[in-house]
């Protein structure tokens, strides 16, 4: 690689400070003055049809200005998913609807001149409702006697296995060779069956959304979304208000993790706003965010792993089933990804097959989660690897080593499964899986610490690991687009729709800018994103912006640095060949030099006058993953099941680094979540159906203290088709801890724990059972 | 009721309910870097120093505050401008939601004299809750910013 | 909750009075606690102004206002000296340093909540509470009486001991309520063990205490068989632990513990 000034350095955030140091930047912030406060009557039935609604009371009270039921809206099926379109995800949700599906669903909504009035009129609302048999065993949705959607005018945008009379919201197979064949003909075979629970998203930033009517009579949003240009489209087509009239801001955003890529408060508020002409604000309540947006999908994982003796896997069958709650949003391509995105890193085996059915239940909906299935599925296969090592005695890495997927292999799985549709082929062209193996092995010391230690009068040390993949944008669907414009005294915007949720984009888009201007970073002014002044992109999601977005910034980076040494030729009068340009000042030999800003100052003031700015956009033909291996040691009390994290090293292919610092930040802020969700995180029901773990006193997520040390390196790897050969990082890291911590405590005591999260309780139940067993 | 108080080394009188709590007075009267993350006490993020100690503004009834000494975050510029700069080096500045209540712990911390090391720093600040970062880039950023100033 | 008027009261005798005066009238210390429930409070009673955040050390005695802080008695030298600081230690777990900033010793006993963190280590010490109406009565008796407080807590009152003690939450996270938690202490000879977050609140477990206290030599026979003991106290399951795994955490810390307190120098 040519060596960069810029990029793959330290470049402070672009924004740090200014956050650090409470400037006005997230939604709430920005609420304009005198907004209505918008409060959501909810659902306290897991499932329930209203038969009468009486707002009369509510209506009465001084200072509400409006309340909606489902009678105020027509009935117009959609997604909140926040994807491209058409969607693959079901159209299943109306804004407001007679049936309640899960506790928390929204019944009313109104809007009033503080909160506490909102409140009191929430309160005054007569509803009453026929309740119904819930559907909270996801293992029994199939077939079940309730429909969680009898109605008839919900539909698929194109076949996605939907089958609401079944409960199934989408349904997958695919297979590679003939597994039950090549099964059977294993010389060895190991099969188990894995849970995963629901995940809360707790980013800390609340879902908010205002609305105001500007001077033009266009609808305003501010939200703090993921995805703007699909909060407007969808927002279009569902409340029928011209796209041209809907603008959608996306502010500072306090944190996503796929949670703020779907539409949660903002139909409420643009109706709000339409209908009173007023402002309107609406922020979530924690209690909101836990009941009323999303969670990650639980499922069931039973995985089949044949192999010969000599230790090739020749063959794998994944069989699970996906609860998608109350709407089916996310819920093909998730699963698809729980596929998609780790089966292929053993790509030499002779037969592959990937199915199930993600079904409808009366929980709270699930949606994207960092992770994105990948998650679920790599605690399901990394688990079944290190049985499978057990049983063939061999060291489970070697075992990986011996059939992951290396640079220059693929694996028919890229071919057949995209998301939510087909896939697109494609070789690693990067992939240093075999050195982060290598390399995060040495960190964590695995040759002398594996796979025990005793520490104490009841303590054991132990190491486990896992690998994982990941993938870089939606390859022929996820699409950016930058905009850069020179400035008179030679500096540049750099306008982008790719969203900023605070895992740094905007401060690596404009390295991607500034490296190939050829300037400083604060030469490049970036801006993230509107839906009226900056270009088009699809939002953060997938893994895409670096990759997707950072590409369409080259692009239109490398236009500009076209464009100004054209101007500067004309200007000197010579062949633009003939310049050198670095960046600030363009040398011709034998004249004076023209600085960048002389230029520019020219440009808008004195001659030849004109704007100059460009545009680049790029979407992927590829998705090509970012890698890595991950291993914790941990420290576990033999009496209690206790454990503590020791360490969690990890190495990590994302090609090259924009920004190293933030790239770490990426990955241990994934870790950690997915360490969160392998060790307590849990989302739990009362018997009917109500979240007992809605507020931050009752689910918890990683503190200070949860991980005593992370060791995080990169490998040096190239990506050819990435913007200076990166990849992308931002989801990867959640993906591995599962899997390493069950393996971990395996190796600590012998036990399996094959459902998450990996509770002190299980395992010492596992421990006393095994003991028992044993006598 | 009305309340009088220094906020940032300013007089300030302010109309607050009874039961009004001193995150949403500020946010109301526009200082809009208290921010709330929770309703139960649990996140941090709305940490404020009343008499130079950090508290969950979320939970500290305005109507107690008079005659207090209030700083947020924009009364200590330069603390949260340095740490801002730690929290870059080492990628701690991710969404920043968490950031300001941060700021203000870590001035206590140096305020009050506390030792830099890193049981300290996790015993102060285990009450800040962040959702983006793995902590440990936050850990040493305040250490850094911290042993800076000794 | 909603409160219709806060009334910061000038003397404890006012208090006293609006405290009986409506039922709807409710003491707030911190106002951490308060702060979640949903009832609609008619007169707040703000002890704020009243000097009750001291703490007075005697020879006999630590007497503690019932507004002092959590992190006052946190950081407190005479409260960490206080059993090998048991009490400390175990404030020291709760929350974040900002949370303890705001909330009382008086609001954590008079809520006599089943997860609380202080009141293991309150009770494995000798506490008495002092009521402005009704003066002083032991922490057990407290925590064993029933129905709604109608009396304002004023202070509370540590027997000084030498001593030595042991606490241990355990939890999910450093902000989790206890699963369970556990204070042991052995002073002049004589063990005292509490148990707290069975869920339900803190209480001494008699027959494990007994059995060492009678015992003629404390040795690691008689301190499995008390741990034993701990197991028959009442537990029950809820989304953190289930009953049994309670009892196991029962009898496996009653066991470190009492290992910890007798191997320790005073
Ligand atoms: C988010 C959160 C997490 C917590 N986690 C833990 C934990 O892990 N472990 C733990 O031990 N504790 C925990 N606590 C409890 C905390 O330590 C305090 O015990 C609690 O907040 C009550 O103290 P307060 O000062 O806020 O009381 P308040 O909320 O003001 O009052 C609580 C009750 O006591 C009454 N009261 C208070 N003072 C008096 C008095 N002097 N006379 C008569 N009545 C009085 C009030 O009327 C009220 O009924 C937690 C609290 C919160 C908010
Ligand atoms: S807003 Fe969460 S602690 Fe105050
Ligand atoms: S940086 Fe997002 S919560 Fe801390």
């Amino acid at each position: 690689m040519k060596k960069t000034k810029t990029v793959n350095q330290q470049v402070p955030s672009v924004d740090g400070k200014g956050i650090m140091m409470g400037r006005p930047a997230f939604t709430d912030d920005l609420t304009p003055r005198n907004a209505l406060v918008i409060k959501v009557l909810r659902s306290p039935h897991a499932f329930a049809k209203i038969t009468s609604i009486d707002t009369s009371e509510a209506e009465r009270i001084e200072g509400v200005e409006l309340i909606l039921t489902h009678k105020d809206f027509k009935r117009n099926a959609y997604t909140r998913a926040g994807q491209g379109y058409p969607e693959p995800s079901p159209h299943d949700k109306f804004v407001l609807d007679e049936y309640v599906r899960y506790v928390g669903d929204e019944v009313a909504a109104v809007a009033a001149v503080d909160e506490a009035t909102a409140e009191a009129a929430v309160k005054a609302i007569d509803v009453e409702y026929e309740k119904l048999d819930p559907v909270l065993d996801f293992e029994t949705a199939k077939d079940n006697d309730t429909l969680v959607h009898p109605e008839d005018d919900i539909y698929e945008m194109f076949p996605i296995g939907f089958d609401p009379k079944r409960n199934v919201a989408a349904s997958y197979h695919m297979e590679v060779g003939d597994v039950e064949k090549t099964l059977s003909e294993s010389e060895i075979t190991v099969e188990n069956t894995y849970y995963t629970q629901a995940q809360a998203h707790v980013m800390l930033e609340p879902h908010t959304v205002n609305a105001q009517l500007d001077y033009q009579n266009r609808l305003v949003l501010i939200s703090a979304t993921q995805t703007p240009w699909h909060v407007r489209r969808i927002l279009s087509q569902t409340l029928e208000i011209p796209l041209s009239r809907i603008r959608v801001i996306k502010p500072r955003v306090g944190g996503g993790f796929g949670g703020k890529q779907a539409i949660h408060g903002e139909m409420l508020a643009a109706a709000v706003t339409m209908r009173t002409g007023q402002p309107s604000r609406l922020t979530y309540t924690r209690e909101e965010v836990f009941e009323s947006s999303y969670t990650r999908h639980p499922m069931r994982m039973t995985i089949r792993m044949g192999a010969k003796r000599d230790g090739t896997i020749t063959s794998i069958d994944f069989h699970g089933l996906s609860d998608t709650g109350a709407y089916g949003e996310h819920a093909l391509t998730v699963y698809m990804v729980t596929g998609s995105k780790v089966l292929p890193l053993y790509n030499k085996v002779d037969a592959v097959r990937f199915q199930g059915d993600i079904v409808y239940t009366n929980h709270v909906s699930s949606g994207a989660y960092r992770g994105y299935g990948a998650v679920q599925g790599n605690y399901a296969v990394e688990s079944t690897i290190d049985m499978l090592a057990e049983k063939l005695g061999m060291d489970p890495f070697a075992l990986r080593e011996k059939n992951m997927m290396l640079e220059n292999e693929t694996s028919p799985i890229f071919e057949i499964m995209g998301e939510g549709t087909e896939g697109t082929a494609m070789v690693m062209e990067s992939n240093k899986l075999d050195y982060c193996v290598a390399r995060g092995k040495e960190l964590i010391g695995y040759d002398e610490k594996y796979p025990r230690r005793e520490t104490g009068e009841s303590k054991v040390r132990s190491i486990g690991g896992a690998i994982a993949m990941q993938g870089s944008g939606i390859p022929y669907i996820d699409m950016g687009a930058a905009t850069i414009k020179l400035n008179d005294d030679g500096f540049y915007n750099l306008t982008v729709g790719a969203t900023d949720i605070g895992q740094g984009s905007d401060t690596i888009l404009a390295q991607i800018a500034a490296e190939q201007l050829g300037v400083a970073v604060d030469k490049v002014i970036v801006y993230s994103s509107d839906t009226d002044l900056t270009p088009f992109d699809v939002g953060a999601y997938a893994s895409s912006t670096t990759y997707v977005s950072g590409n369409a910034v080259l692009k239109a980076a490398r236009s500009m640095r076209r464009m100004v040494i054209d101007e500067a030729a004309r200007t000197l009068d010579v062949n633009a060949e003939d310049i050198t340009f670095e960046g600030e000042v363009f040398k011709v030999e034998g004249s004076a030099p023209l600085t960048l800003s002389d230029l520019s100052n020219r440009l808008y003031y004195n001659e030849d006058q004109k704007q100059l700015t460009t545009t680049g956009s790029y979407y992927g033909t590829k998705s090509p993953p970012p890698f890595m291996a991950g291993f914790v040691e941990i420290e576990l009390d033999t009496e209690t099941g206790e454990y503590e994290i020791l360490e969690y090293a990890s190495v990590v292919d994302c090609g090259t680094t924009i920004n190293p610092a933030l790239a770490r930040g990426q990955v241990e802020g994934g870790l950690m979540q997915g360490i969160g969700m392998a060790a307590f995180e849990d989302v739990e029901y009362s018997k009917k159906g109500k979240m007992i773990t809605g507020d931050l006193l009752n689910y918890k997520i990683p503190t200070n203290l949860s991980v005593k040390k992370f060791t995080t390196e990169f490998a040096d790897s190239y990506e050819e088709s990435g913007p200076y050969g990166a990849k992308s990082v931002a989801e990867i890291g959640t993906d591995t801890p599962p899997a390493a911590i069950a393996n971990a405590v395996y190796n600590a005591v012998g036990v399996r724990i094959d459902s998450l999260p990996i509770t002190p309780e299980k395992i010492q139940k596992a421990m006393n059972d095994k003991k028992e067993n044993d006598v | 009721m009305k309340i009088s108080l220094t906020l940032n080394n300013r007089p300030k009188t302010f109309d607050v309910a009874p039961d009004e709590y001193l995150v949403d007075t500020l946010r109301r009267y526009g200082y809009t870097s208290v921010r709330r993350g929770c309703d139960t006490t649990s996140c941090g993020v709305c940490t404020l120093l009343v008499d130079d100690k950090p508290v969950p503004s979320c939970a500290f009834l305005s109507a107690r505050a008079d005659g207090a000494r209030l700083t947020t975050v924009e009364g200590i510029p330069e603390t949260a401008s340095k740490l801002a700069e730690h929290f870059g080096e080492r990628g701690a500045d991710q969404c920043g939601f968490c950031n300001p209540g941060i700021a203000l712990a870590v001035h206590s911390m140096e305020q009050s004299g506390m030792p830099a090391d890193d049981a300290t720093i996790d015993h102060y600040l285990v009450g800040n809750l962040c959702r983006c970062t793995g902590y440990q880039s936050q850990r040493e950023a305040i250490k850094a910013y911290l042993g800076d100033k000794k | 909750m909603k409160i219709n008027q806060l009334k910061q009261v000038e003397t404890l005798d006012e208090a006293y009075r609006l405290l009986n005066e409506d039922r709807r009238n409710v003491v707030i210390a911190g106002g951490a606690w308060l702060k979640m429930s949903s009832r609609t409070v008619e007169t707040g009673i703000d002890l704020s102004n009243l000097s009750l955040d001291y703490i007075e050390e005697t020879p006999e005695a630590l007497r503690i206002g019932s507004m002092t802080t959590l992190r006052q008695l946190e950081t407190h030298a005479g409260v960490r000296a206080l059993y090998k600081g048991m009490l400390s230690t175990s404030i020291s777990q709760i929350m974040g340093v900002g949370l303890r900033n705001l909330v009382t010793i008086g609001g954590s006993i008079i809520g006599k909540y089943g997860f609380s963190d202080v009141l293991p280590a309150l009770l494995a010490m000798e506490t008495s509470l002092v009521f402005h109406s009704q003066g002083e009565i032991p922490l057990e008796d407290f925590l064993e009486s029933k129905g709604r407080i109608n009396d304002v807590l004023v202070s509370i009152n540590i027997r000084k001991k030498k001593g030595v003690g042991y606490f241990k939450k355990v939890k999910q996270t450093a902000l989790a309520f206890a699963t369970l938690n556990i204070a042991v202490s052995r002073s002049e000879g004589l063990y005292k063990i509490a148990i707290g977050s069975r869920p339900s609140v803190a209480t001494l477990a008699r027959e494990a205490m007994e059995e060492v206290n009678l015992a003629e030599s404390v040795d690691d026979e008689t301190i499995a068989r008390a741990a034993e003991h701990a197991t028959s106290l009442k537990f029950s399951s809820n989304p953190s632990a289930s009953e049994d795994y309670r009892a196991i955490l029962a009898r496996v810390y009653t066991g470190r513990g009492l290992k910890e307190v007798r191997d320790c120098e005073d």
